[in-house]
């Protein structure tokens, strides 16, 4: 299935909007008021979830940052000062980390002893900041994070021109870049019929071995534990350009669980990606706590939950999105039992009992959760 | 008013006592008037009443309050009673004559069992030993009374009764002061006062007894607003100096242009408290008029506090229009204090004494000694403010009728008559007969000494106390030269509560009658309502019961025609109730302006630093905006200026200058990097 990507945005979008930032800010100056920004507020209390589309988003409520403000003056000038570098990074079509971000607009304040900033921390939540503020994910802004994940599959992309064909990568597979929008990542020729995204480098390695994906019509992924952006943004983008249904693959316990449910929802401290990050159709394949009656396995691969464990899938249970029945009986059951389950337990089945019996028969009988 | 103390009235017992230990050496002399010692004992009327009366309970508290620092009230009152003791000590101390003499004395009074004195003395015995004591006598043993107890202080005291006479002199008969003090040291502990006007002079026939005798004097007899009261003054600086010394007061003097100086030496004889003249010629000055006295005595000379210097400086503060020269001794640079005005004050009007607060014994005597032929014009002609109308009101209230001779009141109804005035409403003494410096002069004067960052002034309307009229003034100087070194690091002075917390106690100026006091500051009024005052409130720290803190100079001046104050040497003022209340209005009104600043101050302060935050990021913003946008930078940068300024209270100067620098050498340092 071929996918013309479809392109969300113009090229030169995110050039426009920090232009069009700064050309408010002199607006604002001319006008002799006192200038200010308004920034969505990242904040727990401004976190809602949209049942309709299933995802969590930002809500209405913005901070004011202004010019003259004792308090909110530095922040303002750090503000326009990472919009200037990302329009610099724009202009010259280059990438960077935000490490590198952060040490490109570090400087003195001439004629005084302090910093543009001091240190990383000050900087980052900036960034944060300029992509709520102009709606452009920081990859948009030609910043990334490092790479994490991994993926093989039935499918053929451009990526900075250079065509992969992701059925020909060997035991490593296709280091997955954190930046994956349009302009960088374009799908080519799909063959495949689903993704899966599974948490562990270890698990996935396993099912390439095995060439599950070939022998599944497969696209298989991995982000290394905590999916990353990267990951997250291009399981999105599969997911709708190319129409893929996507499974997830995490441990039985209650992280697993978290995992799972940033890739479906979003997290809760980067609600501004959801709209562009989040698959609320990602279906849970397992491991569910249910998983070992039915596939009958010994109860010495059980890891006791310890109280973390406990705290955190009691709040999941309160998410929206795990209100439905299925959810709550599945994390009952686990809190019931008072044990986890790794994906690994599977392995004392056989070695590649995972691939052959596990998956095919899960997807196969339609055993997920949504 | 003329309550007079004899000797031989009062209580014989307790008097004899007294006597015994006290008996002068010299016989009493003829001749010398009994009413001028009861007015120096006294100093003044209110006092001369309270020792007659009280004489009895008096002298047994004497004994604990003669040493200095005896309780204010007081030491105006048991002059006469304290005198056996305090002159003991004064005798022990000086070793003259007198002294010993005394010293010889029996033990005293609290180690013999009284019983037993009574019958030792018999009212016969006593008469024979008692007689006049001189005024100067008294005051030779009790020189400390009038400022006179440290070489320190005396060397000040003379200064001060020297300056003070000049001042008077000259602005009485309308002519700006010009006064030169010298001191010349000539030997250990030992100097020369030189105090020299531009006054009218003093004629010729009476330097002797003005310089040779005390309570002598053109003041006492009126009341007018002066420096001098007493007639004492000088005359007791001179005999402080005959008595350490033994050298003659010199003076020179001259009436007019065209008239002969006239050069005298007078010592005082003062078993007789009479001048006796050394020296008398004339000679040639080159003045058309003024006086020049020199003293010899026996001093010392230090700076800082009370020192002479600070004196005179504060004497200028209180006399904008005089002009002060001033020589110090060991070779010091010479002084000049320039005139700050170049008018002299109104002059004070003479009034009679007011109704409300004369004492019944005053009213007594003014009865009996009247021209006035009638009760009602009695009343009218001796007191100020007294109408016809009011008259009548105050005589028919007290029950008498108006066209009574006042010489046949019987005390009774004399004492019906005091108590009637108070009820009757009498306008209040007219306020021209006290003259403040004024708020405008008092600023000048502090402007002038003291080089402050914030200077306010207060002038209270005119009060009345015991039927004397009063006004208040007040001016403080704040900050400035008066914070006193630059920090460590040579950064400017710190500012704020706890900075001016760091300066300790203020500096207090009292002033009375325009004359700076020196001495007992904590027994004086205007102590006590700047302590009393809440400074917090207006921004200075301030301990509980003390003076607040901080880089300020506060002055409190007190003008009437009679200034009470708690002993001869002029020190303290009395703790009158009205006198404290229009202090602590002036103080407050004096406060609520240096709130004021030191809020707008604190706010600029706040409003700069935030400019300096403002400035330091504009800088920056310009550059983020300029590549954003491709704006003119340098009108971009203005504009920032220009908000910044309005949105900290602050002139765009003082934000463009700094972000402009900011700016240049980020540029420099771009292209350096280039
Ligand atoms: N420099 C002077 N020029 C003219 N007259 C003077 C001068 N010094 C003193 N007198 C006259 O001599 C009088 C006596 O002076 P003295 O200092 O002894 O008393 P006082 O000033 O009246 O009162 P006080 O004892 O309070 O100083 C004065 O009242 C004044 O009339
Ligand atoms: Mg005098």
């Amino acid at each position: 299935m071929s996918a013309r990507p479809r392109k969300r945005r113009k090229k030169g979008d995110v050039a426009s909007k920090l232009r069009e930032l700064g050309e408010g800010a002199v607006r604002q100056i001319r006008a002799g008021s006192n200038p200010a920004v308004q920034i969505p507020a990242r904040t727990l209390a401004n976190v809602k979830y949209d049942r309709k589309r299933s995802i969590i988003e930002l809500g209405d409520q913005t901070q004011t940052r202004a010019l003259f403000n004792v308090g909110q003056a530095r922040k303002y000038m750090q503000t326009f000062l990472v919009a200037s570098a990302c329009k610099d990074l724009l202009d010259a079509a280059k990438t960077t980390s935000i490490r590198d971000l952060y040490y490109i607009t570090k400087h003195t304040i001439g004629g005084t002893k302090q910093n543009t900033f001091e240190e990383q921390e000050e900087s980052d939540p900036i960034i944060e900041d300029l992509e709520v503020t102009i709606d452009s994910l920081r990859e948009e802004m030609n910043l990334f994070a490092s790479n994490r994940g991994a993926m093989v599959g039935d499918l053929t992309l451009v990526d900075a021109g250079d065509t992969i064909d992701l059925r020909r990568l060997g035991s490593g597979g296709w280091s997955v870049p954190s930046i994956v929008e349009e302009n960088v990542i374009q799908f080519k020729r799909c063959n495949a019929k689903m993704i899966l995204l599974v948490e562990k480098d270890a698990v996935w390695r396993r099912l390439n071995e095995d060439k599950f994906w070939k022998k599944h019509k497969a696209i298989l992924i991995h982000g290394n534990g905590m999916a990353p952006r990267g990951v997250r943004r291009l399981c999105h983008r599969m997911v709708k350009e190319l129409k893929l249904p996507l499974y997830v693959l995490v441990d039985n316990d209650p992280w697993g669980f978290y995992i799972y449910s940033v890739v479906k929802q979003g997290s809760i401290n980067l609600a501004y990606e959801s709209v562009r990050m989040a698959v609320p159709e990602a279906r849970f394949v397992g491991l569910s706590s249910f998983d070992p009656k039915r596939f009958d396995l010994s109860s010495n691969v059980f890891i006791r939950l310890d109280e973390t464990d406990q705290k955190r899938a009691k709040q999941m249970l309160a998410y929206p999105w795990f209100e439905r029945k299925a959810w709550q009986r599945e994390m009952h059951k686990m809190l019931k039992e008072g044990v986890k389950l790794e994906i690994e337990a599977l392995s004392s089945k056989g070695i590649s009992f995972i691939s052959e019996e596990y998956l095919p028969r899960k997807i196969r009988e339609r055993q997920y959760l949504v | 008013m003329d309550v007079r103390i004899r000797r031989s009235t009062g209580s014989p017992v307790v008097l004899g006592e007294t006597d015994a230990e006290m008996e002068p050496v010299e016989a009493p002399v003829a001749g010398v008037p009994m009413q001028a010692a009861g007015r120096g004992a006294g100093g003044r009327r209110k006092s001369t009443r309270a020792v007659s009366k009280k004489r009895g309970e008096k002298k047994t508290r004497a004994k604990p309050a003669r040493k200095r620092g005896t309780k204010p009230r007081r030491a105006g009152k048991v002059t006469t009673a304290k005198r056996a003791p305090a002159a003991r000590t004064a005798g022990a101390g000086n070793g003259s004559g007198q002294g010993k003499a005394n010293g010889a004395e029996p033990a005293p009074a609290t180690k013999r069992a009284p019983a037993k004195t009574r019958r030792r003395m018999s009212a016969e015995s006593m008469a024979g030993r008692q007689r006049e004591i001189s005024v100067s006598e008294f005051f030779t043993k009790n020189r400390h009374l009038l400022g006179f107890d440290s070489p320190a202080r005396a060397l000040l005291t003379a200064v001060k009764e020297g300056v003070d006479n000049s001042l008077d002199a000259a602005e009485e008969a309308g002519i700006l002061p010009s006064v030169r003090v010298e001191l010349v040291e000539i030997g250990d502990d030992r100097y020369r006062v030189v105090v020299e006007d531009n006054g009218p002079g003093i004629v010729k026939s009476q330097v002797p007894k003005v310089f040779g005798k005390l309570l002598y004097g053109s003041k006492f007899h009126r009341l007018r607003q002066s420096r001098g009261q007493q007639g004492i003054g000088i005359s007791a600086a001179g005999m402080y100096g005959q008595l350490t010394t033994g050298k003659p007061v010199v003076i020179t003097s001259k009436t007019g242009k065209g008239r002969s100086a006239h050069h005298f030496e007078i010592v005082i004889d003062t078993s007789r408290n009479t001048p006796e003249i050394i020296e008398d010629h004339t000679v040639k000055w080159e003045r058309d008029h003024g006086t020049r006295i020199e003293i010899e005595l026996e001093g010392t000379y230090k700076g800082g506090r009370r020192s002479v210097d600070e004196y005179l400086e504060q004497v200028a503060i209180a006399n904008p229009h005089a002009e002060i020269l001033y020589q110090p001794p060991k070779g010091r640079a010479p002084v000049h204090l320039p005139r700050a005005a170049e008018e002299l004050p109104p002059e004070p009007t003479e009034i009679k004494p007011h109704p409300y607060g004369v004492e019944l014994g005053a009213l007594q005597s003014l009865l009996k000694e009247t021209k006035a032929r009638t009760l009602s014009s009695a009343l009218q002609q001796e007191f100020s403010r007294v109408s016809a109308k009011v008259a009548e009101r105050i005589v028919r209230t007290a029950g008498l009728e108006p066209r009574r001779r006042p010489r046949d009141l019987k005390p009774a109804e004399v004492e019906s008559l005091h108590r009637a005035i108070p009820r009757v409403k009498i306008y209040a003494p007219p306020p021209s007969c006290v003259v403040p410096i004024g708020e405008h002069l008092v600023r000048c004067g502090l402007e002038r000494e003291i080089q402050a960052e914030f200077y306010a002034c207060t002038t209270r309307p005119p009060s009345v106390y015991r039927g004397n009229p009063f006004q208040v003034e007040a001016g403080l100087a704040y900050g400035g030269a008066l914070r006193g070194f630059v920090e460590e690091d040579g950064s400017p002075h710190s500012t704020g509560r706890d900075a001016d917390a760091q300066q300790g106690p203020i500096t207090l100026l009292r002033m009375a009658n325009r004359v700076p006091l020196q001495y007992q500051q904590s027994a004086c009024a205007t102590f006590n309502a700047t302590v009393d005052t809440n400074w917090r409130q207006y921004g200075l720290p301030q301990p509980k019961g003390a003076l607040p803190q901080g880089p300020m100079v506060l002055l409190v001046h007190v003008a009437s025609v009679w200034v009470p104050f708690t002993s001869e040497s002029k020190e303290a003022i009395a703790h009158y109730p009205e006198i404290l209340k229009e202090i602590r209005l002036a103080l407050k009104e004096c406060g609520r302006k240096l709130g004021g600043y030191l809020r707008r101050r604190e706010h600029q302060k706040r409003e700069e630093r935030r400019r300096g935050i403002f400035a330091m990021y504009i800088g920056e913003l310009v550059e983020s905006l300029g590549n954003l946008t491709r704006v003119d930078r340098s009108k971009l940068q203005k504009e920032l200026s220009r908000l910044a300024a309005r949105h900290t209270d602050g002139d765009a100067e003082a934000i463009v200058a700094p972000t402009r620098r900011v700016r240049g050498r980020r540029k420099a340092a771009k292209e350096e990097a280039r």
